[in-house]
């Protein structure tokens, strides 16, 4: 197998921070690869250089020549002030067309949202159309921020199952980043652990048995069963997810 | 017959409010109202380095909003402050520092009255020009980048893995708001400027069904706010400046009757 993006030791510091430390990821055609960790972990900055948003500070950064990137954002910020169709939302990509738009829509199940207002869409709906729109550029490599918040268990199921689905389809390689391991389980191939440094990496069935994935997440995560929440956002009062990373609130875990 | 100046200030109001329409329209998108207020109070001091500088008044007005703007984005984030404090210390700094420098360089010969509420119905022939050359590039570069700009206000990252050219985004639409302050400043004075901005596209809302027709509505609803106010102040001697924000104040009123389209 051929790896679509490679990361070799990484590093990265803000401030005189470590955020990562000494982190090595790959991933390739048809594969995907998941990473978990808790807030504060380094995911975002990983995913970040993934996607080239951001240089590391040591270490090295190769991704495939002509790599197609498609990535689906944790949030999109649509106010109530603009009014926009999920049409119209899709067609700002640089060199969109309809009939691909609607391809895609009805890839992820949502042909009916097309002339939806954004700001009406469920959650669910939410996280379909901004999947569509990552696989309107026919990637090779897809970064999944996230990809089922707020999102309610069954439709979480399902997501994944899309994912699944369009991985096999397109056989492009996929980089998600989840914040427990429970429900991705059946579509991935590899779960990366990370806490600042990898701290586990592997099958999932291997990881979830793995000491440091345990001493990481607890032991809910003993029993698969048990649904281990870990927060990386919390809820305003409207019930609408805020990304936390930066506020002090929602320590518990 | 209409006497000239009032077909100037006619002329010389609709150059601003057509471009002035997409432009607030971004702004109340983004949630940037005190921004625009930061950066209109800031052409004041752009009026006093013009003065002072003997140099052209328009360019140090739009050159001051430029640096202050790219100031405000790129370093105006501070943990220890929220964004609109920051923008409410700037916004009123900038005024009073303005009308000190301004006292002090001139010693009262300029028409504060005029700065600060717009001159619309003095504009001379070679300023019409000079507004209706601003509106036509504005609208160019509006039309040019307005899908790159969307696309920023809803994603920066998503916009800058599409291949989305984000900082010349950024950059434009920055000098963008410094000509339109610069322009603004004309018809209806630099205490008014946020308000040409926000209420025509706040007004277009909700009669819109896309970014592009809250654009083009706020652009309409800025054109005949300009014509009335106009003809009041030509028909009931009203300050200009002022007249043109109460008429679009009222388009605003009546569009709240219209039930909200999403």
């Amino acid at each position: 197998m051929t790896a679509l993006l490679e990361l070799d030791h990484v590093c990265k510091k803000f401030h005189g921070n470590t955020v990562l430390d000494n982190v090595s990821l790959s991933v390739s055609k048809g594969e995907i690869v998941t990473l978990i960790g808790p807030n504060g972990s380094g995911k975002s900055t990983l995913m970040r250089i993934a996607l080239g948003l951001e240089k590391p500070d040591q270490g090295r950064v190769q991704r495939q020549p002509k790599l197609r990137i498609g990535y689906m954002p944790q949030k999109v910020n649509v106010e109530a002030t603009m009014p926009l169709t999920v049409k119209r939302f899709l067609e700002l990509r640089p060199k969109t067309r309809l009939d691909g738009i609607k391809r895609r829509l009805d890839e992820v199940r949502g042909g009916h949202l097309l002339d939806k207002p954004f700001r009406t869409l469920s959650g669910g709906e939410m996280q379909r159309v901004l999947l569509a729109r990552a696989i309107l550029g026919d990637p090779d490599f897809l970064v999944l921020d996230e990809p089922v918040q707020g999102v309610d268990i069954v439709g979480q199921e399902e997501l994944y199952e899309l994912i699944g689905n369009i991985r096999d389809r397109h056989q492009c390689g996929v980089l998600m980043v989840s914040h427990d391991l429970h429900l991705v389980m059946a579509q991935t191939d590899h779960v990366l652990c990370l806490n600042k440094h990898v701290c586990c990496h592997g099958a999932p069935d291997k990881i979830i048995e793995h000491p440091d994935y345990l001493s990481l997440f607890g032991a809910s995560s003993q029993n698969i069963a048990v649904y281990s929440h870990h927060h990386d956002h919390h809820h305003d009062a409207a019930g609408q997810v805020i990304p936390g990373e930066h506020t002090e609130h929602c320590r518990h875990d | 017959m209409i006497e000239q100046f009032i077909i100037y200030a006619i002329i010389a109001g609709l150059c601003v409010a057509i471009p002035a329409g997409p432009m607030g329209t971004i702004l109340v998108w983004q949630r940037m109202a005190f921004f625009g207020d930061a950066l209109s109070h800031t052409a004041l001091l752009g009026v006093v380095l013009g003065v002072i500088t003997g140099l052209n008044i328009d360019i140090t007005v739009i050159v001051i909003c430029f640096v202050v703007a790219s100031l405000l984005v790129f370093l105006g984030h501070r943990d220890s402050l929220s964004t609109d404090t920051v923008l409410g210390i700037s916004s009123h700094a900038t005024l009073a520092f303005g009308l000190i420098a301004l006292s002090v360089t001139t010693a009262g010969q300029t028409d504060l009255y005029g700065l600060l509420f717009g001159d619309i119905l003095s504009v001379q022939i070679e300023e019409l020009y000079w507004l209706a050359g601003g509106g036509v590039l504005m609208l160019l570069a509006l039309a040019l980048l307005w899908k790159s700009i969307l696309m920023v206000i809803i994603n920066e990252d998503l916009a800058q893995v599409d291949g989305v050219y984000v900082l010349i985004a950024k950059l434009t639409f920055m000098g963008l708001m410094a000509l339109i302050v610069s322009m603004a400043m004309k018809v209806v004075g630099v205490m008014l400027i946020t308000a040409l901005l926000i209420i025509p596209a706040a007004t277009a809302r909700r009669l819109s069904r896309s970014p592009e027709q809250m654009a083009a509505f706020a652009s309409f609803t800025g054109a005949v706010a300009v014509l009335l106010g106009i003809s009041a102040s030509y028909l009931w001697d009203w300050p200009a400046g002022p007249a043109i924000v109460a008429m679009a104040t009222g388009a605003f009123t009546v569009s709240l009757l219209i039930p909200l389209r999403h």
